[in-house]
């Protein structure tokens, strides 16, 4: 059952945690208005909608904001009940699918952290390596999920849900930086599984709709490392 | 409705993580077994169970185990549906709730930071934890717009309620044992009535630390982390 309504989105192009929220409502099926933002220059609703962190994305659904990608994704799935559903039904499953994307998103902030690191000519052996050794469980054990061990597939109307969709904004973008800093920790050797995984969701529809594209991340990622880079003396 | 069957947690009694889960089952009236970890020599089922953190909270329902506090939460609310309810029913309110629980999870490493500090870093940590409270107060006016009731039978803490209680609710111990005040009264007026609200929970009492031995427990780890001070 649906509410009518109106629904808006605040975010911006390349933000992974937008898309995540781009990839549900598609995927649900929900009609909504895309408001891009300008991070420098942030709109009057976004600071009204989203006073502690100021930042996107925010889903505003009849006035109402919902702030924080995973609390959006919940709320989706709360409020429009028909399927394809985000989350399973099982408790237990549930829990497993809550955990493993906290997991991941925890993994990819070491990724964050470790370009950054990297833009400043610090050193990121220690970060880099924790990031192998989280990436490593993660690999070694998501299988507990995945059905007779395989990956999912997405055919036959079987949608991308919520673990599936973080696991993407974090593993299906990561290219862009891979290719502008020559530094690729995830290799398809190393992570086969989540390797496999990532691609066969970038050939789902409502994923290719949502997903920037590469060029275009390259160049944000070299602006950004630009005004990042320590001034000479 | 509730789900018959065994229920183990695993857990160490200083931990605010495992008091969630704690406060949360005696709040639900869910019969359990507490195991008592020893984080030093942690037991084989809990290596076995959490093989991934191997941290406490462990919730073991029927042999199968669930880890991270607010994941649990969620699955003992989503299992056990009988009232009281964790986490509101309206999604709305749900998401509200969860938006403020995930404000105030980067808290505990704030505050454990703390302790391995002295002298003007411990004064620039102490400031940047008084400064999320300022936003944490303005922000529960939207939780508790008419003040923080009075807990009682029909109205028991929830979600929010518990993660607050798990980093809050010891808060007079932790600024005796570094002899600086941060919750007042005056700078977080709800903020405060909130901890003494929950202070008279029994659910509460039961699950809280005596102050002794949380203060022996503080100087051990300061102790370990700045072993030049006494």
């Amino acid at each position: 059952m649906e509410e009518e309504n109106s629904v808006k989105l605040h975010g911006v192009w390349s933000s992974p945690y937008v898309l995540r929220v781009k990839l549900a409502l598609k995927i649900k099926g929900i009609e909504f208005e895309y408001i891009e933002e300008d991070l420098g220059n942030k709109s009057e609703l976004l600071l009204q909608y989203n006073p502690v962190h100021k930042k996107v994305p925010v889903l505003v659904h009849n006035g109402l904001p919902i702030a924080e990608s995973s609390v959006i994704m919940e709320y989706i799935d709360e409020v429009w009940t028909d399927p394809p559903y985000l989350l399973p039904k099982d408790p237990y499953l549930r829990a497993k699918h809550r955990f493993w994307a906290a997991y991941l998103q925890q993994v990819s902030e070491l990724l964050g952290k470790s370009l950054l690191l990297m833009t400043e000519g610090k050193d990121t052996d220690d970060i880099v390596n924790e990031y192998r050794n989280k990436m490593d469980v993660a690999e070694e054990l998501i299988k507990e999920i995945l059905p007779n061990n395989e990956i999912p597939c997405f055919q036959d109307n079987i949608k991308p849900g919520y673990l599936d969709i973080m696991l993407y904004s974090f593993l299906g973008t990561s290219d862009a930086a891979e290719e502008l800093f020559g530094f690729k920790p995830f290799t398809a050797e190393r992570y086969p599984i989540l390797a496999s995984w990532t691609k066969a969701l970038s050939e789902v529809p409502e994923v290719k709709d949502v997903t920037p594209p590469k060029s275009k991340l390259v160049e944000l990622l070299r602006t950004m490392r630009i005004n990042y880079l320590p001034q000479k003396p | 409705m509730g789900e018959e069957g065994s229920v183990k947690l695993h857990g160490m009694w200083a931990s605010p993580f495992a008091r969630r889960v704690n406060l949360a089952l005696k709040l639900k009236g869910i019969d359990y077994d507490y195991i008592e970890e020893d984080l030093a020599n942690k037991s084989e089922e809990l290596l076995q169970y959490n093989p991934i953190s191997k941290k406490v909270p462990v919730l073991v329902h029927n042999g199968l185990p669930i880890v991270e506090s607010l994941v649990i939460l969620e699955y003992i609310d989503e299992t056990w549906t009988d009232s009281p309810y964790l986490l509101p029913k309206d999604p709305y309110q749900r998401a509200k709730h969860r938006f403020w629980a995930a404000f105030f999870e980067p808290i505990f490493d704030m505050m454990k930071k703390t302790l391995m500090l002295q002298g003007e870093a411990l004064e620039t940590a102490v400031k940047e934890l008084s400064e999320k409270l300022d936003v944490a107060e303005h922000g529960m006016k939207e939780i508790y717009p008419n003040g923080v009731p009075s807990f009682s039978q029909e109205v028991k803490p929830g979600y929010l309620d518990i993660v607050f209680c798990s980093l809050f609710g010891t808060q007079d111990v932790i600024e005796e044992f570094f002899g600086i005040k941060v919750m007042t009264p005056e700078r977080y007026p709800l903020l405060v009535s909130w901890i003494d609200a929950l202070k008279q929970v029994p659910q509460v009492q039961e699950v809280t630390p005596p102050k002794e031995k949380l203060l022996g427990f503080l100087q051990f780890l300061r102790q370990k982390y700045l072993p030049q001070n006494a």
